[in-house]
């Protein structure tokens, strides 16, 4: 499959391209079987009666969902998100336009739930719900990394990732789930994190890192797991612990945390940042995937949770954490489910942190000190994370998810050269993998997808001699590894900030 | 006879246009957001969020962002609508707010500015092609009818006048249930009807946007999910479940 799969030219000019209806009509990711399906507890295969529960469905996600309700209202057809999303400026597919990917739901809510859709469906575009329609739904619905680029630019803030995540939900109740995301889903509650590596092999594998750092540096670095009583616990994407480049990045993590004395451990039951639940937009799996986190916190008994490089599962922590299991701050005092883990917690510190806090407090406190001579053979970038960028924050002001991984590239390195303005921070471009699209079946899609990050990163190459760029996303790095080599990139430009304080780290005068 | 046809019609659509507004934003402020999703980097408090919403509804600043065509167009459209409506309070007040005096001859060229407008976000409609993608009938329908009306009070206005003194007593007839009679006007029951239509559609129709705005999540929640738990009534419901007999001992 692969070997026909080729990067689309760069735009000249980046203008808007023009429309090629039915582009990507043949992109589906595979289909979820059975098994996979069943232990979600979703119908293994698309029941009979899949259009009455299709709308039932989609009834009560109307009722429980304010953001969907009003964004299916309220949309006017402006067009202003209409050329925003990089699958579109990759693929050029009309319904790869955010507007129209909400209108395949739209169409169909306007028919079943709005009046003038009931009797004058024409005039309003709404559309009956047929198997054709449910099967543009697989399509395009996989289309999106639900990046919510278009939502920074919509008069209302309509989210478009909202509406992805409720038409997956929908074909997950129907039995029409995505096999990639429901199999990851399936693993992470039967092993323990994404990748499928059991507590004993993740021993193993934390006990070779620290044979590597000390043949390395000479120092004692440890890799703590299921360490009771221990200051901070780490959760990190699973990713981290054999992947290339994620693994230096938690060797980075590891080093941090030894040269500023803090006592930390993983968990060998949450073993995974990631939550996979909200790509599939289903509440009950995003909930029971973070609630290993609340176990694994009250069972050690730690007093900070930090969490590690990884986009959308920072997203999730930050923004869901304190909601779905009251890892946070501010409960009610008669809120007991929640006061019992915020009562362990010491709220002198921002609970969940981002490593990047972190660190950058550790800095600006004067705890680290580095050789940025050490990674002067770089020339960096960063690339903002879609998921960190416009769904989370970190510090104590808006923004400071930009701010704070920029301050510490400049910390540790001397080189640092920004991206064009319109494709950074907010205005950030997903890396074409998010969402739930990191997939081989898919692969066709994300290298169009990555269309946008790649032209202005060859912008960057050739007028500043960029060779690195940043990142803190678990999977921009494993999405940018596989296509950056399509459109003729070294693979191994694409790193974590952590690989980078790890180059320059002085750890022996603690 | 027109002018009772008219006065029943106006009567209806007034109730059907409130009852349906208040029934949606009931629903809208009924529905639970149950998860954090402010589209950030967004303000981390309510002062803040008043002041990011004044400034998409003032200003239609993510609009600006986006495209600024759309917006200027967008924009123009929008304000001198505004200012159309307040310069119509005059039929509406006896004896006339002196402010709503002081605008009438900014309300004449906002007229014409709004036709503009409309006709500019028309154009854009038809020949974008992107645009002209997206776009249903009544898209295109909700455009002309907003141009009609205004083209028909212009006319009223510039070419074929008509006795705004009695038009004025019809309104305030209306009011105060004391029924004028309605001048005999063809460009006059043109922009009456069709503001009977606009009243009719807008609880119904993508008009609402105006309210939808201000229940938006991603934009009228303040980002501060560390500090404060969020959570939504059916949302609730699963950590009571979760509570073993025992946990709710230890958390006593
Ligand atoms: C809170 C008040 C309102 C806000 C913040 C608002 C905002 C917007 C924005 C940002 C747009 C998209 C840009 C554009 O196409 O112009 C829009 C479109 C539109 N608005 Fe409003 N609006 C409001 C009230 C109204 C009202 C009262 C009407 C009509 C009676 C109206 C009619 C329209 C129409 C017809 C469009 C679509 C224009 C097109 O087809 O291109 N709006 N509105
Ligand atoms: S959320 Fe991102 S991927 Fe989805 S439609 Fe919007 S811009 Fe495209
Ligand atoms: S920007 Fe918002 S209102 Fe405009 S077309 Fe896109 S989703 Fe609809």
């Amino acid at each position: 499959m692969s070997a026909t799969i080729t990067a689309p030219a760069y735009r000249i000019i980046p203008i808007i391209p023009a429309l090629k209806p039915g582009a990507m009509e043949d992109s589906k990711p595979f289909v979820a079987n059975d098994k996979i399906q069943e232990a979600l507890g979703f119908p293994g295969q698309l029941v009979e009666d899949w259009h009455d529960r299709a709308i039932a469905r989609m009834g009560e996600l109307l009722g429980k969902y304010r953001s969907l309700k009003v964004y299916m209202d309220a949309c006017v057809h402006c067009g202003a998100c209409s050329d925003k999303c990089h699958y579109f400026i990759g693929t050029q597919d009309p319904k790869n336009m955010p507007v129209a990917r909400q209108d395949l739901l739209r169409s169909v809510y306007r028919r079943y739930f709005t009046l003038p859709g009931k009797f004058f469906p024409k005039l309003v575009g709404a559309r009956d719900l047929t198997r054709e329609v449910l099967d543009e739904w697989y399509t395009y619905f996989n289309q999106c990394s639900e990046c919510r680029r278009c939502s920074v630019f919509c008069p209302y803030g309509i989210d478009t990732a909202e509406v992805t995540m409720a038409a997956r939900e929908i074909l997950d109740c129907v039995g029409y789930g995505q096999k990639y995301s429901n199999e990851i889903i399936g693993k992470v509650h039967r092993i323990g994190n994404n990748l499928g590596l059991p507590g004993p092999a993740l021993l193993d594998t934390l006990e070779g890192l620290e044979e590597d750092v000390k043949e390395g540096t000479g120092i004692d670095v440890r890799f703590p797991l299921d360490v009771k009583g221990a200051e901070v616990l780490l959760i990190t994407p699973s990713a981290d612990f054999f992947a290339e480049p994620h693994i230096d990045s938690l060797i980075g993590y590891a080093k941090v945390f030894h040269a500023t004395g803090t006592s930390w451990t993983l968990s060998s039951m949450a073993s995974e940042a990631g939550n996979f639940g909200m790509f599939i937009g289903n509440y009950e799996q995003l909930r029971k995937i973070a609630m290993r986190i609340r176990e694994a916190a009250l069972e050690l008994g730690v007093k900070r949770i930090i969490v590690g490089e990884c986009g959308h599962a920072w997203r999730v922590a930050y923004s869901f954490w304190n909601t779905l299991t009251g890892v946070g701050d501010g409960a009610d005092a008669n809120d007991r489910f929640a006061m019992m883990l915020q009562k362990q917690l010491d709220h002198r510190y921002k609970q969940p942190m981002h490593i990047c806090e972190f660190t950058w407090d550790m800095i600006e406190q004067g705890a680290l000190s580095f050789d940025k001579e050490a990674n002067d053979k770089h020339i960096i970038t960063f690339h903002d994370s879609c998921n960190v960028a416009r769904g989370s924050r970190m510090g104590n002001f808006a923004g400071g998810q930009f701010e704070i991984p920029r301050n510490i590239i400049k910390a540790v390195a001397n080189n640092f050269v920004e991206m064009p303005s319109s494709t950074t921070r907010e205005q950030t471009f997903c890396c074409g993998g998010g969402g739930g699209l990191l997939t081989d079946d898919l692969l066709d899609l994300r290298v169009k997808g990555a269309l946008p990050r790649m032209e202005v990163l060859q912008q960057v190459v050739d007028e500043h001699g960029v060779n690195f760029m940043a990142c803190i996303c678990a999977i921009c790095k494993a999405q940018f590894t596989k296509v950056m080599p399509i459109y003729g990139f070294d693979r191994r430009m694409i790193g974590g900030v952590h690989q980078l304080v790890s180059n320059a780290i002085r750890l022996d005068n603690k | 006879m027109v002018g009772t046809l008219f006065a029943i019609l106006l009567y209806l659509a007034t109730l059907l246009f409130v009852v349906g507004v208040l029934y949606r934003i009931r629903v809208y402020s009924r529905t639970p957001a149950p998860l954090k999703i402010p589209t950030t980097p967004a303000p981390i408090n309510t002062g803040g969020v008043v002041l990011r919403m004044t400034r998409e509804v003032l200003f239609f600043e993510s609009l600006f962002k986006a495209n600024l065509w759309t917006w200027g167009l967008g924009w123009l459209f929008h304000a001198s609508l505004a200012l159309v409506l307040l310069r119509h309070l005059r039929y509406f007040t006896e004896p006339v707010w002196s402010w709503v005096a002081l605008i009438q001859p900014f309300g004449v060229y906002a007229g014409i500015a709004m036709l503009l407008g409309l006709a500019g976000l028309w154009v854009r409609r038809l020949f974008v092609e992107r645009i002209r993608y997206i776009s249903t009938p009544s898209d295109h329908l909700m455009l002309v009818l907003l141009m009609v009306i205004a083209a028909s009070g212009l006319l009223m206005k510039f070419l074929a006048h008509t006795d705004v003194i009695a038009v004025k007593g019809f309104i305030l007839g209306l009011m105060y249930f004391n029924w004028q009679p309605l001048p005999a006007h063809f460009g006059l029951y043109v922009h009456l009807f069709l503001v009977a239509v606009l009243l009719l559609i807008f609880p119904i129709s993508k008009l609402l946007h105006a309210p939808g705005v201000f229940f938006s999540p991603s934009r009228n929640q303040a980002d501060n999910p560390r500090e404060k738990r969020h959570i939504s009534a059916w949302a609730k419901q699963l950590d009571t479940s979760q509570l073993g007999p025992n946990d709710m001992g230890n958390a006593k």
